[in-house]
């Protein structure tokens, strides 16, 4: 496939891992955070971190919009099924998550709510139009990679005067996760959380551009390295870091260039503006209330909003008390810190946000590497 | 988090939309976030819709840049 | 003299009828249905003799018997349907055991409404696979549920078979160093069926890839005998499979990811979904494992036959008390294929 499998070649990660191991100072540690859950994944996938030096350690951050959509947004949407017998749309991803009563939205599906799995928003509209005399309601989320198809979506639907469509909206924003992460006490205050350099999201960079990061790297003077998806982006992107670190620099670098500018996707960002603005704050599962975290949908299209239109209200779910993954979506545990990791909270039975989705910190350490913590007899 | 992929555009269809081709499987996505795409364009797709070109010559530079770095052999020489 | 001719049953109309709750009901409707579509598509000695059951010859050696419920759905997909999939799958479970297999038995279960004409193409399509596998249908039933019950059709095929002498296989004879070897391609069926799904949909030539596989474990077991296990990796695909066995034996498993065949086309399907090849359904290629001094002999004998052409040796047995499923990465690391949590669904994320 091509710029896939060039992005994935051994040789080449040889030379990269080679060179970081090369690199490191002695006696220096580089903490960095890969904000992205998609890296998160990539890191466990492909095994890179057998390819790092131990001095370079790899902080899982909250990307992950499934990990951080609170148990309260999920419940409004299995309501909407169950009680409104609206049909439901849903990206695969948030079909499993448990939410509250032991439900979730296939659980809800099981009985008897009409929960659709879509691939694009633009087949939750297709439902709509095939549906006249039933409630169709998209449940959006995603981080700004995945906001402008739900607003294209959502014009299309009033261009169409689609009477029976409308979105449960809950696209939260990269920056104020970002934000929020350096502000905490482990960062800030306390110091307990190491943290030297951000890799930066692929995707979301794509419509954003490169220069809100700009921000973070002046003010809280962190070097931030925008990666590309692949592990090979992910590995020179860990160089890229290694070599602001140790030469004492803070700026925002982009490796993805070949699909990520300074400016972004100006079309993208402009036809979002149009069609949303911002919460003044939202809650994320695990790090609480983030102020102008995330995206409502504006007062012109008020007619395609599932919260105004069924009168939603968000009622705040608390976590299992034994749940760690607040402070693993910061950074400041690991999966492994927590009590109820690999036992009571599996990706069979997730207890919190982080084993929930494939790609949340718990989940890619358990189903890709847990073994590395338990010694194994390496075959003859 | 985003699941995206870049596939190569085999056509231009009415409304905005094309056929895009990943190692001989198809799909017709839309491109009303991305201006100006061309057949042989690669295109970065997620949930349906393509969100930006991807820029080829960058690409190869950035593999360059993984290819200058020394190899094995290279290294040990040096060192 | 009237005109009614004697012993006239007006024909079933395939070309519009639908099963109703008469077809089930034991009555004349129901022998019609056998009669005209069920028998006359099987057709051999002992569904001729319109038994409830069928009275067979006593096979010479250990008896192998398993069974299969098949749900699919779609039911007609790229490459087959729920027909010939219900005769291969129960086919290969015999088969697995190093069996021959001998007879089958379908037990079909109609929805009210079923349309006459998708019936006879699906009993058409399990006859055909039937007799080219050489294992007839030799007694079957057949009940009809309310509409809404059903999902169109449920088959579910019975297999008997005999193992040959000295032969003994199993999911908890896998060694320490014993090798592991998959007969071709893997994730076609599931991705052929996922291209199908109407909000999935993607174009493609991919094709499932259902067959029968005794004759291909036929050859293997001659040629080498001192096979552990034979295992088709259906739902869940290779790595649930290996999971299975390495959990049965009490070892753990290596496997290379750049030994693993995977056709270009099951790759970028699986891209597009996010989804990973090694938990896709297989319905043709089956898994061995093997010592090591026999494992070149056996590749080579799987390659001779048409259905293990594409044969590869993908990684071998270990001793690990975890019975955990490594894989050394394409890209030089190490990873676990752990078990799979539900089933796999596509994400965005």
């Amino acid at each position: 496939m091509k710029y896939i499998d060039e992005f994935r070649d051994g040789t080449l990660a040889r030379r990269i891992a080679d060179a970081i191991a090369a690199e490191v100072e002695p006696g220096r540690a580089y903490n960095l955070m890969e904000f992205c859950g998609g890296h998160t994944h990539a890191i466990s996938r492909y095994g890179i971190t057998d390819l790092l030096p131990p001095a370079v350690r790899m902080i899982h951050g909250p990307g992950c919009p499934v990990c951080v959509l609170p148990i309260g947004r999920i419940d409004l949407a299995i309501g909407l099924a169950l009680e409104q017998r609206a049909i439901v749309c849903t990206y695969g991803d948030c079909l499993r998550v448990p939410a509250s009563d032991n439900l979730s939205l296939l659980k809800a599906k099981a009985r008897g709510g009409d929960v659709r799995m879509i691939y694009s928003p633009a087949d939750a509209l297709a439902v709509a139009e095939a549906h006249p005399d039933r409630e169709v309601v998209f449940f959006a989320i995603g981080f700004e990679t995945t906001t402008p198809p739900t607003a294209l979506v959502i014009q299309e639907a009033a261009r169409r005067g689609l009477a029976n469509f409308s979105v449960l909206c809950n696209h939260v924003l990269t920056p104020a996760a970002i934000t929020n992460i350096l502000e905490s006490p482990e960062v800030r205050k306390l110091g307990t959380l190491p943290l030297d350099g951000f890799i930066g999201p692929a995707h979301v960079s794509t419509i954003i551009g490169s220069q809100p990061y700009e921000f973070f790297a002046e003010e809280y003077r962190k070097p931030v390295v925008i990666a590309g998806f692949e592990p090979l982006d992910v590995m020179q992107a860990i160089l890229m870091l290694v070599r602001q670190i140790n030469e004492d620099r803070a700026e925002v670098e982009n490796e993805f260039t070949r699909a990520v500018t300074r400016e972004g996707n100006l079309k993208a960002q402009a036809l979002v503006s149009e069609v949303f603005e911002l919460r003044r704050s939202f809650e994320w599962r695990g790090l609480g209330e983030v102020p102008y975290s995330a995206l409502r949908i504006r007062a012109a299209y008020a007619a395609f909003d599932a919260e105004r239109r069924f009168g939603l209200e968000t009622r705040s779910v608390a976590d299992n008390k034994a749940c760690e993954c607040g402070a693993i979506l910061r950074g400041v545990k690991q999966p492994r810190d927590c009590k109820v990791f690999g036992t009571v909270c599996t990706p069979e039975t997730p207890i919190g946000s982080c084993m929930v989705s494939s790609e949340g910190a718990c989940a890619a350490y358990y189903s890709y590497g847990r073994f590395r913590e338990i010694s194994v007899v390496a075959p003859a | 988090m985003c699941l995206a992929i870049p596939v190569r555009v085999v056509e231009l269809r009415d409304g905005a939309t094309a056929l895009v081709d990943l190692d001989g499987i198809r799909k017709e996505i839309s491109l009303a976030l991305v201006d100006g795409v061309a057949v042989g364009d690669f295109v970065i797709l997620h949930v349906g819709y393509a969100l930006s070109r991807l820029d080829p010559e960058e690409a190869e530079r950035t593999l360059a840049l993984f290819a200058a770095l020394p190899d094995a052999a290279a290294r040990a020489a040096t060192a | 003299m009237s005109g009614v001719r004697p012993g006239y049953v007006r024909p079933l109309d395939i070309r519009n009828g639908r099963i109703d709750m008469s077809h089930g009901s034991g009555g004349r409707a129901m022998a019609q249905l056998v009669e005209q579509l069920f028998a006359a598509a099987f057709d051999n000695e002992w569904l001729a003799q319109r038994n409830d059951q069928a009275l067979l010859p006593r096979p010479e050696g250990r008896i192998v018997m398993s069974t299969d419920c098949h749900v699919v759905s779609p039911l007609f997909f790229p490459g087959g349907d729920i027909g010939c999939l219900s005769v291969h799958g129960t086919i290969n479970d015999v088969a697995m055991s190093g069996a021959r297999p001998l007879w089958l038995a379908a037990g079909f279960i109609l929805e009210e409404g079923f349309p006459l004409a998708d019936l006879q193409r699906i009993v058409e399509s399990m006859a055909r696979a039937a007799r080219d596998a050489g294992v007839p249908v030799v007694t079957g039933d057949t009940k009809v549920v309310e509409a809404g019950k059903g999902d169109g059709v449920f088959i579910t095929t019975t297999g008997v078979g005999v193992v040959p002498p000295g032969l003994v296989l199993g999911g908890d004879r896998a060694r320490p160093g014993d090798r592991i070897i998959v007969s071709g391609t893997v994730g076609d069926h599931g991705m052929a069926v996922m291209s199908q799904r109407e909000s999935l949909a993607f174009a493609t030539d991919l094709v499932s890839d259902t067959a029968a596989l005794h004759g291909l474990v036929a050859a293997m077991v001659e040629a080498v005998p001192e096979v552990r296990a034979l295992r088709d990796p259906t739902r869940g695909g290779l790595a649930t499979t290996l999971n299975e066995i390495a959990g049965q034996s009490g070892v753990g498993m290596t496997i290379d990811e750049a030994a693993v065949p995977v056709r270009r086309q099951v790759e970028a399907a699986c891209e597009f979904l996010g989804l990973d090849p090694l938990y896709v359904a297989n319905e043709g290629k089956l898994v061995a494992i093997v010592p090591a001094e026999r494992a070149e002999r056996l590749l080579a004998v799987m390659r001779e036959h048409p259905l293990g052409r594409d044969a590869a040796l993908i990684g071998e047995v270990t001793e690990d008390a975890h019975r955990f499923v490594q894989m050394r990465t394409r890209f030089g690391g190490r990873r676990i294929v752990d078990w799979l949590a539900g089933d796999q669904l596509p994400r965005i994320c």
